[in-house]
This record gives structure tokens, sequence and C-alpha cells, in this order.
């Protein structure tokens, strides 16, 4: 999994960026809405960012366009993104048909005149913790290939872990995610997240961001971080770790 | 001669295939697969790993889920009986632990370790698809599975394989994305709902484990329910934290 994130990342890097794509977190999302668009042979790709509660946080999208597509979603109170958040699963749609007409009957309409075919939406997620939705559109029917959504997957991801670490982390050089270490691991890095979040009384996103942002200034895996975390070697303060 | 009761073996079919109506929950069908088979075979412990869309074996779920069998199930992804049946869709039955070693070189001494003799996988196999592996392992040394028992663990994971999805989603497939996805995060909020109650309650992982399942049954509640509320609003089950 190393490799498909890492070669993700260097596909937003040597993407150049929208006229209005800011700097940051937002540029980055940006650029990987940009990235996916072509990547996965779609027309647009939106991310929203949401807060717990499903209040609409910042969003970007590949163009102009797909970013009305997404705010329509908040407009009209319906939509994959709302789904997809509120079900903490993928919606995916590969045609506009009753299906969707009946799950979103005034967003579907709304997106079929605008050329919209089918639509694919991803939550960012960890777990408990929610922080948005990936959004695809694409003006032909059909579902996605086996290969686009497994990339699709690693788009997502990416996204969290960017967010995650609330900067931009470009580059094939870069370490690895912590979304991406051995498997072996991954029961203990969860268990350490909802250990962190007792330690430090914050809710569980602040919790991850802890963990990596610890892992990384510590130049050490995130794996090798929540086993001792675990083994109760390591204890996060509300001032340190 | 079989080990396996028919009568139970009934029973298992209709559970198994009271999935193909209505919504059900991913997880808990999974873990009822687990138990049932466990106590069918009289196996030490059975274990259920899907391919997620990256192509990846994924743990799922398991008769019994301590830290110990976890990361037996875990180290599956990358080497192991669970991956050999599930890139040769054919099972891999009474494989000897102590003469695996350079079969698996980091499966074999664990599982060992961990007190096994053998173990078995069976591929969960939908038409020309490969879609997870069902591991079971035995407990006394030597074959623990009779031959006549294999085709019955067999059928047994194709149905469940069947079970796994709707008329549509055979036809396409987004619905085992989505139920499966869904599936994957519900195990995570189980492992992030394990260390905060293990850092709540001064006690270990498997304990925390069992203090959530027992709530969770007490109160009929989903496991999942309960795992999502203790991380996302611990205030509305101040019991398990502080009782």
């Amino acid at each position: 999994m190393d490799d498909h994130a890492a070669r993700i990342k260097a596909l937003i890097a040597h993407q150049p960026a929208g006229p209005d794509a800011g700097t940051g977190t937002a540029g980055f999302l940006q650029r990987l809405c940009a990235a996916a668009t072509r990547t996965l042979g779609v027309s647009g790709v939106g991310v929203t960012l949401m807060a717990e509660d499903g209040v609409r946080g910042l969003a970007t999208a590949s163009d102009p366009a797909t970013e009305r597509l997404e705010e329509v979603q908040f407009v009209l109170g319906e939509g994959p993104c709302i789904d997809a958040f509120e079900a903490r699963r993928p919606v995916l749609m590969p045609d506009l048909t009753d299906r969707a007409l009946s799950r979103w009957p005034v967003y579907t309409p709304t997106i079929h005149d605008s050329g919209v075919r089918a639509v694919f939406a991803f939550p960012l997620q960890v777990g408990a913790s929610r922080l948005g939705v990936l959004d695809l559109f694409r003006t032909t029917p059909g579902p996605l290939t086996a290969a686009q959504l497994a990339q699709a997957l690693v788009f997502a991801d990416v996204a969290v872990g960017t967010l995650l670490d609330g900067q931009e982390r470009a580059g094939p050089g870069a370490a690895a995610d912590g979304l991406d270490e051995a498997m072996d691991s991954r029961a203990e890095l969860f268990q350490a997240q909802g250990m962190v979040m007792v330690q430090l009384g914050v809710p569980l996103a602040e919790a991850l961001a802890r963990l990596r942002a610890y892992a990384y200034a510590e130049s050490l895996p995130l794996a090798e971080v929540a086993r001792d975390v675990v083994a109760r070697q390591l204890r996060f303060d509300r001032d340190h770790a | 001669m079989t080990t396996v009761s028919a009568q139970r073996l009934v029973r298992v079919f209709v559970e198994v295939a009271d999935t193909l109506v209505d919504e059900f929950d991913l997880i808990d069908f999974l873990h009822m697969l687990t138990a049932r088979t466990a106590t069918l075979v009289d196996a030490a412990a059975v274990g259920l790993l899907l391919a997620d869309q990256r192509g990846q074996l994924e743990f799922l779920a398991a008769s019994d889920e301590t830290t110990k069998l976890l990361e037996l199930f875990q180290v599956q992804t990358s080497e192991g009986p669970c991956l050999d049946a599930f890139h040769t869709a054919t099972p891999v039955v009474n494989a000897d632990l102590a003469d695996a070693a350079s079969r698996w070189p980091r499966f074999a001494p664990r599982a060992t370790a961990a007190g096994f003799h053998s173990v078995h996988a069976f591929p969960l196999r939908l038409r020309s698809q490969v879609i997870g592996a069902l591991n079971v392992f035995g407990r006394e040394p030597g074959p623990s599975l009779a031959a006549a028992d294999v085709p019955i663990v067999q059928a047994l994971a194709d149905v469940a394989a069947i079970g796994l999805l709707q008329e549509r989603a055979i036809r396409r497939g987004e619905l085992l994305t989505e139920q499966l996805q869904g599936a994957l995060n519900s195990r995570i909020i189980i492992e992030q709902a394990k260390g905060a109650i293990a850092q709540a309650r001064g006690v270990n992982v498997d304990e925390a484990f069992t203090l959530i399942r027992t709530y969770a049954r007490a109160h009929s509640r989903r496991l999942s329910d309960i795992a999502h509320t203790i991380v996302t609003e611990p205030a509305q089950i101040p019991e398990l934290f502080n009782p």
C-alpha cells in the first residue's frame, strides 16, 4: 500500500494548481481533486470537509462547475456527500436511475441537468473519526473499474492523511503515512488512538493528529509509537507526550 | 465419517441463508459464521478475512478475537494459509505447522507459539472470483479435519460468499464495496473503542473488549453501535468508563 500512496502523492505533487487553489491544505486538496479527475477518468472531483454534526466546512474541487455540484448538496440538504458521511461508508451510483431519484429527489435532476450521469462518494474517515467526503462525478454512466475503485480509495486515504497532518506531505520521498503502516500493527494503531483520546480528553480526530505529529517529530514509525502507547510505555499528557 | 452433526449443519445453513433477505450487519454475520463453524468442526478458533478493493486480505471477524489471535490473522495479509487459499482458490487442509516454517516463515512460528498444531483455510468463492478466506485452527496434533468434513466447510464458505451479496451486487459489486468499506470501518471503531476503555478502566485491550461486549449484550445493542458511542459520545455511557 505504501507504493500506491506514494504514487498518488507524486501525481498530486506534479499537478499544477488551479487558479484559486489557495495554499497549504486547501491548495493540496485542490490539486488532489485535479489529479484524481485525470487518474480516475471522471469529469470532476470534489472534497468537502464536514464537522461531526454534518456542518459543511472547507470545500475544494477540480473545477468551478464541480464546486457548485458539491455546494448544492448542502443547499438542498441531500446528496452523496451527506449520505456517505452519515452512513460511514461509500455511496456508489453508477447511473442516475430510480435508486438515485428516490434517494435524492431534488439533487438528482439538478446534477442530471448539469450533465452528470454517475456519482461516487467516499467518506474520509478513520474509524469513528469523520473528516468529510471525496466525491467523484462523471458525465457517462457505468461503474468504476476495480482499478479505479482501488485508486479512489487511495486518494481518500491520502486526503485523510493530509488533513490529519494539517499540512502538505507532497513528494514521493515522504515518510509513509500512518494509514499505510504494516498490516501487523494496525489493530494497535487504532487502539492507541482510543487510548490517547481518553488520555488527552480530546475528540478522536485530535488524538489521531497528535499521534502522527509525535511520530513525525521523533522520526519514528507510527506503528512503533502505537505499540509503546498500548504497552503503556508512552503516555500523552495535555502538555506533551 | 464426519465430525459435523447434520442437525447443527442445517441450522447454520438456515442462519446463513437468512442474510439473503433484508438489511443485515456484515460484522455480526461474520461473527456468527465464524462462531458456528468453530463449534461445528470443534476448532480452536475460526477467523474470516475478506479482500478489499486494493486486493489486500483484511481480517474482519473471528470466533475468538484475543490479541494473540488478532496478530495471527493479521500477519496473513502477507503470507499464510489464507493467502494461499485466496490466490489458488483451493482449500489448504491439515497443514502441519511444525513443518511449515519455510512455507510461512512469519506465520508458522507465531501460530505454533500460540499453541496451534494444524491450520486450514477455505477460499470464499463466487463464480470466478475469490473474495476472501475462512481460517480454521485445529486443537489437537495431527490432521484435525476429517476428509469428509472438508467439502462441508468449503460449502459453508461458498454459501457465506453468496450471502454477502444481493442480486444487484452480484452483477455490479457496488453494494459489496459499500458494505465491505462500512464493515472495515466498523472494525476500526471497535479497536478504537477497546483502546478508550482500556485507558479509562486501567485494563488491557482484551479485557476492555470483554467489558464492551458484555455491555452490548446486556443492553441488547450491536457491538459496532456501542463501540461508536464509546469513541464519539462517551458521556452517554458513563457506566462503561467509570462504573
